[in-house]
């Protein structure tokens, strides 16, 4: 997924002041709003509710952006703005240039056929239907031949991976499935944008964790512009490219999951932000990896460019016969000593800026370290190198520990801050650390082959 | 406080149905000759079969529509009405029943879709279905007489009357508890009105519909047998004759007989409904 914030890559979606309120005269909420009233004092004395008050953002062409916040910010609310489910009391919504909130009604059918699919928090699949014909539901209403709606409705489930179950019933499946085909059936139409809302809350842990890495997977391939709702901080961290943060109807923060970690925008988000205070508990040695192929100083250059090129790696670490750590080596410094003839690893290693961090280093602070790319080596009280650890690890392994241990008590999705907050920061360190393992290695893994293939 | 004078609303709505009666005369006798006269073969045509292939054929419908188990017990009560002698009773009331079901259903249901998309009919029509319900069955048959004369075409349209509220209530409460998400997800794609209603929320309130139907022909047989009053004759007419002879037993057994038209009707629409659930 795109880094929309870096690249040029053109807004596919706008949000321009966008305002909901919901009552009589709604116009009214605005001014009332404009005056510098709080939502509350607009409820009380004009009996208006502020769904979505001034939101402005942009979404860019195959990004994923997750708005989040607590239960009733408004988060619903705007999502509906977006594809006119619910109308905005103002504001413009443009999409591809077009501003949606000035279609008439024909043209937002045809404009939602087009552009938009939507996959809902509770599923939204016909009990009627069966799983296929719930796929094919959207080209359906298009008028598409039934040959080829259900060949391309076929072609989803197996995206999905539910091949085969096309003639159940949705009543016959598991939470996970029914979203499956809920996810199937947004994908049939093609769409240009993907809205989701809380796609993935109704799901067990488990479940949940699974859906989320097929949704990034899915998306490699199928590279949709993603709008995605959830109340979660972990979900948000893991799926989103960036992160809206809403509070009351307001935006309070937009920012990639790094940002919104290390640099909380307003004492809200910080307080939200605490709610992982995993970080706290989380020390460099839980998150690092395995060190992947070492370079020692009595290697040749030519040596130590192959372990990089056998690995993928742009860089290696050079360590002593002990294991002591002794710098880094870029797979530039080393074939140019490899031109140049040079004989020991040894004499070209980078020995300056190198960031090694002990293995009790709060994860929090690893962040900025690890802000540049470069991996971030782990050394013990010996200068003995343990493990490294890579930007992508980080984020993994806070969202699969968080998950994994709130797993069991996540019965009540609706509040991030009370699932969270307390009951963490009295964890043990030994039980977030071991749900850590496994799951932030393979994470890792994936995030280091991205960075080596860029 | 004899000086407060009394509300002439009786004689209102008598000059008001005056109007009515003399502007629609036309209209009126026209629609009650073309009715006579339906009616008339129907009640020949079934009537004028042998008892044992009717009853065959009911069977077997309810076996087709219900299951086993409620085609023996048809079998069994319709084998019992014609024991008694009162067949040809029962052939007449079933008649008057589906006309005026089937009457019933073909206004009600676009009007309780009205009624479930458009809160605003609903606000409107719902005080009318509720005043309409509560009203005693017998003042429906008062004004019929004018409009239709005596006999079944005013039984028929009387019972419409009375009868119609659950189809419309039903059928718009089918629509509106339908899950909001799904409609949601309807529009997201780009239904038109027309698709939405016909792909899912007919279908979704098929069941809540089927329910309507059911309370329909349960008060359509109710009213047929008070329809008698004014000459619908059928099981209502037996029991009628029984009171003005006083002959209590004569009475029960037509009572009877409509019971077990009852089970039986009920039952066959609740099996319906029950399978569209699935
Ligand atoms: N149809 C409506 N009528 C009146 N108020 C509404 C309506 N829909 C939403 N609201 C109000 O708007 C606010 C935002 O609701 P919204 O459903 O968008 O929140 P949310 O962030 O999606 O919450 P959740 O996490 O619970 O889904 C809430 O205060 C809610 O009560
Ligand atoms: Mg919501």
């Amino acid at each position: 997924m795109s880094d929309g914030t870096e690249t040029q890559s053109k807004a596919r979606i706008q949000l321009r002041n966008i305002y909901k309120i919901f009552g009589k005269n709604p116009q009214r909420g605005i001014d009332l709003l404009n005056k510098g009233l709080s939502k509350d004092e607009i409820l009380n004395k004009a009996k208006l509710v502020v769904g979505v008050s001034d939101v402005s953002f942009d979404i860019f062409e195959g990004e994923t952006v997750v708005v989040m916040g607590l239960s009733g910010s408004g988060k619903s609310t705007l999502i509906r703005c977006v594809n006119r489910l619910m109308e905005p009391t103002a504001g413009q919504v443009i999409v591809d240039g077009v501003d949606v909130t000035k279609l008439n009604h024909d043209e937002l059918r045809d404009f939602r056929r087009k552009k938009f699919s939507m996959v809902f928090q509770s599923f939204a699949l016909f009990p009627h239907r069966t799983v296929v014909e719930n796929v094919e539901y959207g080209l359906e209403i298009q008028g598409v031949e039934p040959e080829e709606r259900r060949e391309r409705a076929l072609n989803s489930l197996k995206l999905v991976g539910l091949d085969g179950w096309g003639d159940h019933y949705p009543a016959n499946l598991s939470g996970g499935m029914k979203q499956r085909v809920g996810l199937a059936r947004a994908l049939t139409v093609d769409p240009d944008v993907l809205l989701m809302d809380e796609a993935f809350s109704a799901l067990d842990p488990l479940i949940r964790t699974d859906m989320q890495d097929e949704l990034i997977a899915l998306n490699d391939r199928v590279q949709k512009t993603i709008m995605f709702i959830t109340h979660d901080l972990d979900e948000a961290l893991k799926m989103g490219d960036r992160i809206v943060l809403m509070k009351d109807g307001e935006v309070v923060q937009v920012g990639t999951p790094e940002e919104i970690l290390t640099r909380p925008a307003t004492e809200y988000v910080e307080r939200f932000v605490a709610n992982v205070d995993i970080t706290k508990v989380l020390t460099a040695e839980d998150v690092m990896k395995r060190p992947r192929p070492v370079a020692y100083v009595k290697d040749g250059p030519r040596v130590a460019l192959r372990k990089m090129r056998e690995s993928g790696l742009s860089g290696i670490f050079v360590v002593r016969q002990s294991g002591e750590l002794v710098g880094h080596l870029s797979a530039e410094r080393a074939a140019d000593a490899a031109r140049k003839e040079d004989k020991w690893v040894d004499e070209v290693t980078d020995r300056e800026h190198v960031s090694s961090v002990p293995l009790d280093y709060p994860v929090r602070q690893l962040f900025s370290l690890c802000t540049s790319g470069n991996p971030v080596a782990v050394v013990d009280e010996n200068q003995i190198l343990k493990g490294i650890v890579v930007r992508g690890s980080i984020i993994a392994a806070l969202s699969e520990a968080n998950q994994d241990y709130h797993g069991s008590d996540e019965s009540a999705p609706a509040d991030a801050s009370n699932s969270a907050g307390s009951d963490l920061s009295g964890t043990e360190d030994g039980v977030a650390v071991s749900a850590a393992d496994a799951p932030a290695e393979l994470s890792a893994d994936a995030a280091e082959e991205k960075e080596a293939n860029a | 406080m004899e000086w407060i004078p009394r509300l002439p609303l009786a004689q209102w709505i008598e000059s008001l149905l005056d109007v009515l009666t003399d502007a629609l005369a036309g209209l009126t006798r026209a629609i009650s000759a073309v009715m006579q006269t339906g009616i008339r073969s129907f009640v020949n045509g079934l009537g004028g079969m042998p008892w044992w292939l009717l009853l065959l054929i009911l069977v077997g419908l309810a076996f087709v529509l219900a299951d086993r188990k409620v085609a023996i017990g048809s079998a069994i009560g319709l084998f019992f009405i014609w024991n008694i002698g009162l067949w040809d009773p029962m052939v007449s009331t079933l008649v008057l029943v589906l006309l005026a079901t089937f009457i019933a259903i073909v206004f009600g249901i676009p009007l309780g879709i009205i009624g479930g998309l458009s809160d605003r009919f609903y606000i409107v029509i719902k005080p009318i279905l509720d005043f309409m319900q509560t009203m005693p069955a017998f003042v429906y048959l008062i004004p019929a007489i004018p409009f239709f004369g005596l006999g079944s075409v005013s039984a028929i349209m009387s019972t419409v009357i009375f009868s119609i509220p659950p189809v419309i209530r039903l059928t718009s409460l089918g629509i509106r508890q339908i899950d909001h998400e799904l409609i949601e997800a309807s529009d997201s794609f780009g239904s038109t009105t027309m698709q939405k209603l016909l792909k899912v929320q007919l279908p979704l309130s098929l069941p809540t519909v089927m329910a309507g139907i059911n309370q329909t022909i349960m008060l359509a047989l109710s009213m047929v047998v008070i329809a008698a009053m004014i000459g619908a004759g059928g099981l209502g007419g037996e029991v009628w004759r029984a009171i003005q002879r006083l002959r209590p037993g004569d009475g029960f057994e037509a009572g009877i007989a409509v019971v077990i038209m009852a089970i039986i009707l009920d039952r066959i629409t609740q099996r319906i409904a029950a399978r569209d659930r699935k």
